[in-house]
């Protein structure tokens, strides 16, 4: 009855031209990505840390929700990139003020930046903006809502690639919160894309948003049994808040049942890598000498999420770049 | 008042069993038996014309008084005729709400200035629809008000509600429900399922539905209130009311136009115009709800008519406001079900005109002599592209933008009242 929307990351050549979801990209665009971050990776590893396929571009990081490490790596991305970076803590600006999402996003068209990173509480957010920015800006999602934080699932298949090697071959539990999880979507998302044996999603029923299984993953509740075989296991962040009411009695129930303890660890294949995006809960969802151990990759994720934002700034930008050049040749 | 001949339509009289060619005879505000040799002030060649009988609506927001920025009574009740709908029950979440006599005297005032379409408002169950203080309920239905309804807010407790379903059936006062638990439905903007937990919106799941319904159906039986639901959106809620109907409990029911069309997958790429309260539900529930059409568990389509200027879909989907500008589109649509389900012409219309007026008890909805003059002709065949801009509606908000729609109403008649409409500019 009513149209089908196009897939509005994609410009008329199939460049992504904003980075929003993982949904809807093929493989080849996210192998691009991460072939282009293992470029990078070789850039911040140099004493001298910057190439300048941003110079004259200004990037605005746009934080609705308070964030440290995600606003931090991408201002670092964008500046070892050579752009010049605004950051602008929206919970303090206009907005709180009354000004409309749309009048905010017009003034700072106005101020011509070239970039928008954008955080939100409301899933659909990046989407809403970048249906609505001016044309020469491209949106990189840096978290909406519930819904996707794509550059997070980009970093976290670069450290398994990096890791791991195929995908075909591993199986991967992710462990927690999934019913509120930007971060689970978008590794699902990724992960099946990218063909992987297994995705096994392990959490409690009030943790587990609806119809999960339609996603081609396994569903767990018991977390032991999942353990079995598995190659990664990428523990989700608990927020306290989840212990009021009645999703969960307490972090101690929790954390006996879907923590992941030393013991715990010894039941998944013995090469194992642990992840987690990011702040870890100890004693919540994971033990200290299992986020600090040998088989964790959590600080290796941090690094490798510069790059992998780099390379997604750097390919969303050309992808503009030529459109606008082929433009002024016609 | 003038008297009219309307000559060589085809008349669809849902309410009378009549699907054939014949002429109308209008005097003194009803319809009359018409003989050959009648003479009337004006005579109408309806030839190649459909006469059905005003549509009624049984849930419309005009949002007049308070919202006038979103729609006025005037605006609202002129796009209501060119959708086929010549009575509007309008919904009492104005601003002030309908909980006094005072405001429905303000709106049977705009209406009889604006003329168009006839405006019966539904009286607020609680004062300021608060949930918890009940309203004038008698005072209000001396006033002209058709039944009570809570709009969309929540009620305190059950026992809140067991006490208006109580006064209610003391006075004979019908109660039109939204069945949705507020805390199942949370603060959920769409269906939960499938689509919800892809895009990562909130879900307002079945059971928030179905659970209400549970509940209201058990109080209807202990209270003898007559209750009527208003906007049944899944196949679970529409066993629940065709298990009452069967045991001879004393209800009905209806749906939302938009519900027969549209799916929570329309929500894909986070399309604020398919932000809906209740929300669009999964294509087993559409189904359900068209098989629902023909077996009598629904007795009525509604158009769930939420007007908004363009600022209440530009934001976010969770920050968009819910709801579809739906008058303009209504008789097209109901034309398209016929398409597209096995329902005739008259079926449709018998939902929308007689169904409504029977169980509200309105005069209308149907073309019997003696009847209130209420009659839209249209032109079956006529085909448009649904552009909403050029809705008469103030709201714009459309999801059908583009669609191929057909039938266009060309003349509509309010009490003996007629408004030529393809000259009409709103």
């Amino acid at each position: 009855m009513i149209n089908k929307p196009a897939n509005i990351q994609l410009d008329e050549h199939g460049r992504l031209k904003h980075f929003l979801s993982i949904e809807g990209l093929s493989r080849e665009i996210i192998n691009q990505i991460l072939d282009t971050a293992a470029g990078f990776a070789g850039v911040n590893d140099k004493a001298i840390k910057k190439v300048p396929l941003l110079r004259g571009k200004t990037v605005a990081n746009l934080f609705f929700e308070t964030s440290t490490r995600t606003r931090t790596t991408f201002e670092l991305a964008a500046k070892r990139l050579s752009a010049d970076v605004l950051n602008i803590n929206m919970n303090t600006s206009s907005t709180s003020k009354g000004e409309t999402l749309l009048d905010t996003l017009r003034n700072l068209e106005a101020m011509q930046c070239d970039m928008f990173v954008v955080r939100h509480q409301d899933s659909g957010a990046a989407h809403f903006i970048a249906e609505n920015v001016a044309p020469h800006v491209n949106i990189i999602n840096a978290g909406d809502g519930r819904h996707s934080h794509p550059t997070q699932a980009m970093l976290d298949m670069f450290t398994i690639r990096h890791f791991k090697g195929d995908f075909e071959k591993l199986r991967i539990a992710i462990v927690g919160d999934i019913s509120h999880s930007r971060v689970a979507r978008s590794q699902v998302h990724a992960l099946s894309t990218l063909g992987a044996r297994e995705i096994r999603l392990v959490s409690p029923k009030t943790l587990l948003p609806a119809e999960m299984a339609s996603f081609g993953v396994e569903v767990f509740h018991d977390f032991d049994a999942a353990l079995d075989g598995v190659d990664v296991i990428i523990m989700l962040r608990l927020q306290k808040e989840r212990m009021r009411g009645a999703l969960l009695p307490s972090a101690d129930e929790y954390y006996a049942r879907y923590g992941l303890t030393t013991e715990r660890l010894a039941l998944a294949a013995d090469d194992a890598i642990v992840m987690h995006p990011g702040p870890t809960n100890r004693g919540v969802e994971i033990e200290g000498i299992v986020a600090d151990g040998h088989r964790s990759v959590i600080l290796q994720q941090v690094t490798f999420g510069i790059a992998v934002r780099m390379a997604v700034m750097s390919i969303a930008i050309s992808a503009t770049e030529q459109s606008s050049a082929r433009s002024s040749h016609s | 008042m003038s008297t009219f001949l309307i000559r060589h339509a085809h008349i669809i009289d849902p309410a009378n069993n009549i699907d054939a060619q014949g002429d109308l005879y209008i005097a003194h505000g009803k319809l009359q038996p018409f003989a050959e040799g009648m003479e009337a002030e004006y005579t109408l060649d309806a030839t190649g014309l459909v006469a059905i009988p005003g549509l009624i609506d049984l849930y419309a927001r005009l949002r007049e008084p308070g919202q006038e920025k979103k729609a006025t009574i005037a605006s609202e009740t002129l796009a209501a005729l060119h959708g086929g709908i010549t009575t509007l029950i309008c919904s009492p979440d104005t601003d002030p709400v309908i909980d006094e006599t005072a405001t429905v005297e303000l709106i049977h005032r705009r209406n009889d200035d604006a003329g168009f379409a006839r405006v019966v408002p539904l009286a607020a169950m609680t004062q300021h629809l608060d949930g918890q203080q009940i309203s004038e309920l008698a005072t209000l239905r001396d006033a002209g008000c058709v039944a009570a309804s809570q709009a969309d807010c929540a009620l305190a407790s059950v026992s809140t509600l067991r006490s208006i379903m109580e006064y209610a059936a003391t006075f004979d006062i019908k109660l039109s429900m939204l069945a949705q638990d507020a805390s199942l439905a949370g603060n959920g903007v769409m269906h939960e399922g499938l689509t919800s937990t892809r895009m990562g919106l909130v879900g307002v799941p079945v059971v928030a539905e179905t659970v209400a319904l549970s509940m209201i159906l058990e109080l209807a039986w202990q209270t003898g209130a007559a209750i009527h639901f208003s906007r049944i959106t899944s196949a679970r809620g529409l066993a629940l009311i065709r298990d009452a109907k069967a045991q001879g409990l004393n209800i009905t029911a209806d749906t939302s136009i938009n519900h027969l069309f549209l799916t929570d997958k329309n929500v894909t790429g986070f399309n604020s115009l398919c932000h809906t309260q209740p929300p669009l539900r999964s294509a087993e529930d559409r189904q359900a709800l068209r098989d629902a059409l023909s077996d009598g568990t629904l007795d009525a389509i509604c158009t769930d008519h939420a007007p908004h200027d363009p600022d209440a879909k530009l934001a976010p989907f969770p920050a968009s406001e819910p709801g579809i500008s739906g008058l303009d589109t209504f008789l097209p649509l109901l034309l398209r079900l016929v398409d597209e389900t096995p329902l005739s012409v008259s079926d449709v219309i018998r939902l929308a005109s007689a169904g409504p007026a029977q169980l509200m008890g309105l005069d209308g909805g149907t073309l019997t002599p003696g009847a209130v003059a209420d009659v839209v002709l249209l032109d079956p065949t006529d085909n448009f592209t649904c552009d909403p801009h050029a809705f008469r509606s103030k709201g714009h908000n459309s999801p059908y933008e583009g669609s191929p729609l057909k039938g266009v109403v060309k003349h509509a008649f309010v009490s003996g009242q007629h408004y030529p409409l393809s000259q009409v500019e709103g």
